[in-house]
C-alpha cells in the first residue's frame, strides 16, 4: 500500500434547505499522507467544517453526498457500516474541537473522562490511570497524577485544550483532526499549543489535518497547505510554493490581508471587496470571479479545473492557462 | 486636560483583585491600546470606565469631571459622549429588533424625540458603508463583518467624544478585519474621535494605535508609542507577547522567548515582581517589588529591563 492516508476524491456535498440545495462541497479532492502535516485555509463559509464532519461522518440530517469517496487506508469510510465508522472515530481517527471550554464534561473528573475514553482496552483500572497520567505530562500538565481528580473548570483554557489533546492522541490515532484548536486562545498560548503539536506529531508520529483561518498558524506548523473558497479547493500545494508563489489570486490576496507581514503603520489595510457568492443560487464560471481583479471573459464561461501546475502544486485558475491569457 | 484620565483605578471582586492600579490617559483625538493574556484585566478597565464594572478606588476622569462610581442617572447624559463596542458582535445586537430599532435606540433612550430616525438610520449605514435596506434586516441575517459595522454605526449614533471597543476584530476574517480597520481609522479622522481599544491582537494594534499599554495581573507593565513598543520593547512580557506573534511566512525564523507557564492566580499573586517566574530574563535583584517609572514618555515596571 502507497503511503496515502487519508484521500478526499472529488467529494461534494449537498445541504437541503427551504430555498433549495446549498452546494456546500464542490469537486473536494486531496490527499493526506501518513505523519505529515496538512494545513486547511479558508475564511468564514468555504465549507472547512462541513468537510470535517464529512470525514467523520457526523453530518447533519439533511446533508446529502452527492458524488465522491472519502478513502481513509484504501477503504470508503462513506461505504462503511455505521458500527465500523463508530470503531473508527476516536481510534484510527480522532478530533480537537475549537472551543476547550466546552469540549469536556464538566461534572466528570479530567481523570474519569480520560479512563473513559479507553473503553475499548483491556488494561486494569490502575494501568489506564498511569495511561492517563502520562498523556497529561506529555502535554505539558504539571504534577499529573495529582490534577487526574481535578474538574475542568480547575484548568484554564489553553490546559484545557491540551488535555483535549491528549485525549486525543491516546489511541494513538493515525490521523488526527484539529479544528481551529488555537482560535479561542491568546498568541502566548497559541504558540505553546504550536510547539506542542509539532512536537508530538514527532513522537507519535500521526497525520494531522490542521484546519485554521490564521496564516501565520499554518505557515508555521504545516509541511502542505490546501485553500478552500467557497465550498471549493483553489489551490493546494507545498506551504512554501503556496506562501512564496501563489497561483490564485484568491490565496494571493488573501495573504496581501494578512496584517501580520505589513511592518509598518498602514493608513489604508489590504481587504477583498466583495462577498463570497449565494451556495444555493451559484453563479456560472469561476466562484471568485466576482471579487477578482483579473477577471477575464473566460473566468464567467467556464469553471477553472484544479490542474497540476509544477509537482503536486495545484490551483484552479484560468491565468495559469497559457491559451486562456493571450 | 486630557479627554481621559484614569489613575490608579482597582477593583475587587472579594478575595480577588482583578485591577491593582491602573492608570493612563486619552487624548482627544488618540487611539490607545491595552493588550495583555486573557485574565490580566483589560476588559474589566473599559467596563469600569463605562461605569459597567464596579472599581472600589481610584479616579475616572472625563473631560475633567470624576465619573467613578457615578449612578446610572448620573451616567446616563455622559454615555451620548462614551460609547461602548461589545466584544461579541452578534450577541451585543437584540435577535428581535431590526436593524433600523437597534442603531437608532440610542436617540429613544436619550429621549431625543426630534429625530427623524429613518433618515439617522440611512445616515449611519452609509457611515459604516452598509446598503440602506439593511435597516430592515435582523441581526440574524448579518455575517460577523456587517454585524460589526452594525456595532460600529450605534456607537456612533450620538456622536461619542470617545469609544471604548473589546476586541473590535475578533472572530472576523483577516480579508473583513482589514475593512473594519480601514473604517474606524477613517471614521477617527473625519469625526475626531478618540477610541480604547482592547485587543491580543499585536498585528492589530500596530495598525491602529497611537499609544498602547502593556497589562499583566490587572496593571500596567509598560506603556508608550506604538512604533516604539514595537521597535524596543523593554519589558521582558511585552518581548515576549511580540515574539509569540505568528507569521505569514514559512522561512520566518522568529527569535521566539518562550513565556513558561501560564499567568499565576489573581488570589497567589508572587511576592517581588510578579512576571519573576515566568521571566525567561529574571534576575536576583526581581525579588523586590518594581515601582512604575516614566522616562521621556516611556512607563516601565521592571528592576531589569532589556537594553
Amino acid at each position: 500500500m502507497s503511503d496515502t492516508l487519508l484521500e478526499i476524491d472529488r467529494l461534494s456535498v449537498d445541504y437541503e434547505t427551504a430555498r433549495g440545495d446549498l452546494r456546500a462541497l464542490r469537486d473536494i479532492s486531496f490527499d493526506v499522507r501518513k505523519g505529515e502535516i496538512v494545513g486547511i485555509v479558508g475564511e468564514s463559509g468555504c465549507g472547512k467544517s462541513t468537510l470535517i464532519s464529512s470525514i467523520l461522518r457526523l453530518t447533519a440530517p439533511n446533508t446529502r453526498f452527492r458524488q465522491g469517496e472519502v478513502r481513509f487506508k484504501g477503504e470508503d469510510l462513506l461505504q462503511l457500516p455505521e458500527r465500523r465508522m463508530r470503531a473508527l472515530r476516536g481510534a484510527d481517527i480522532s478530533i480537537v474541537f475549537q472551543d476547550p471550554m466546552q469540549t469536556h464534561n464538566p461534572v466528570l473528573s479530567i481523570g474519569q473522562q480520560m479512563l473513559d475514553i479507553q473503553h475499548r482496552s483491556k488494561a486494569s483500572r490502575a494501568e489506564k490511570r498511569a495511561r492517563a497520567a502520562q498523556m497529561l505530562g506529555a502535554v505539558g500538565i504539571p504534577d499529573p497524577e495529582a490534577r487526574l481528580d481535578q474538574f475542568p473548570h480547575e484548568f484554564s483554557g489553553g490546559m484545557r485544550q491540551r488535555i483535549a489533546i491528549a485525549m486525543a492522541l491516546m489511541s494513538e490515532p493515525d490521523l488526527l483532526i484539529a479544528d481551529e484548536p488555537t482560535t479561542a486562545l491568546d498568541a502566548t498560548l497559541e504558540v505553546q499549543i504550536i510547539e506542542r503539536l509539532q512536537e508530538l506529531q514527532r513522537e507519535f508520529n500521526c497525520a494531522i489535518l490542521f484546519i485554521s483561518h490564521h496564516l501565520g498558524v499554518i505557515a508555521e506548523l504545516c509541511d502542505r497547505v490546501v485553500v478552500m473558497y467557497a465550498g471549493a479547493v483553489v489551490e493546494s500545494g507545498d506551504v512554501r510554493e503556496i506562501f512564496h508563489d501563489p497561483k490564485h489570486p484568491y490565496t494571493r490576496r488573501l495573504i496581501d490581508c494578512d496584517p501580520g507581514h505589513i511592518k509598518e503603520r498602514a493608513r489604508v489595510l489590504p481587504t477583498i471587496p466583495g462577498e463570497v457568492p449565494d451556495l444555493a443560487n451559484l453563479p456560472g464560471g469561476c466562484i471568485f470571479r466576482d471579487r477578482c481583479n483579473q477577471a477575464m471573459p473566460r473566468c464567467a464561461a467556464e469553471v477553472p479545473p484544479l490542474t497540476q501546475l509544477k509537482n503536486g502544486h495545484h490551483a484552479a485558475c484560468w491565468l495559469n492557462h497559457k491559451e486562456a491569457a493571450e | 486636560m486630557s479627554l481621559l484620565d484614569v489613575k490608579d483605578l482597582r477593583t475587587s471582586y472579594g478575595q480577588v483583585n482583578v485591577l491593582a492600579g491602573v492608570s493612563f490617559t486619552v487624548e482627544p483625538g488618540e487611539t490607545y491600546a491595552l493588550v495583555g493574556e486573557s485574565g490580566s484585566g483589560k476588559t474589566t478597565v473599559i467596563r469600569a470606565i463605562a461605569g459597567l464594572a464596579p472599581a472600589q478606588e481610584g479616579s475616572v476622569k472625563f473631560e475633567g469631571r470624576e465619573i467613578r462610581g457615578a449612578s446610572e442617572r448620573e451616567m446616563r447624559p455622559l454615555r451620548k459622549d462614551i460609547a461602548m463596542m461589545f466584544q461579541d458582535p452578534v450577541g451585543s445586537l437584540s435577535p428581535r429588533l431590526t436593524i433600523r430599532s437597534l442603531i437608532t435606540e440610542p436617540y429613544r433612550i436619550q429621549g431625543m424625540k426630534d429625530r427623524d430616525l429613518d433618515a439617522e438610520a440611512k445616515r449611519l449605514l452609509e457611515m459604516v458603508n452598509l446598503p440602506a435596506h439593511f435597516a430592515d434586516r435582523y441581526p440574524y441575517q448579518l455575517s460577523g463583518g456587517q454585524a460589526r459595522r452594525v456595532g460600529v454605526a450605534r456607537a456612533l449614533a450620538l456622536e461619542p467624544k470617545l469609544i471604548l471597543a473589546d476586541e473590535p476584530t475578533a472572530g472576523l476574517d483577516v480579508s473583513v478585519q482589514g475593512e473594519l480597520l480601514n473604517l474606524m481609522n477613517d471614521l477617527r479622522e473625519r469625526l475626531g474621535l478618540a477610541m480604547v481599544i482592547i485587543t491580543h491582537n499585536l498585528n492589530v494594534v500596530r495598525h491602529v494605535a497611537d499609544r498602547m499599554g502593556i497589562m499583566y495581573l490587572g496593571r500596567l507593565v509598560e506603556e508608550g508609542t506604538t512604533e516604539a513598543i514595537f521597535k524596543h520593547p523593554r519589558h521582558p512580557y511585552t518581548r515576549c507577547l511580540l515574539s509569540a506573534n505568528p507569521e505569514p511566512d514559512p522561512d520566518a525564523r522568529l527569535e521566539r522567548i518562550a513565556l513558561k507557564g501560564e499567568p499565576p492566580s489573581l488570589l497567589r499573586r508572587p511576592k517581588g515582581c510578579e512576571f519573576r517566574e515566568r521571566c525567561p530574563f529574571a534576575q536576583e535583584v526581581c525579588s523586590q517589588t518594581p515601582q512604575w517609572e516614566i522616562e521621556n514618555g516611556h512607563g516601565l515596571r521592571c528592576l531589569a529591563p532589556l537594553g
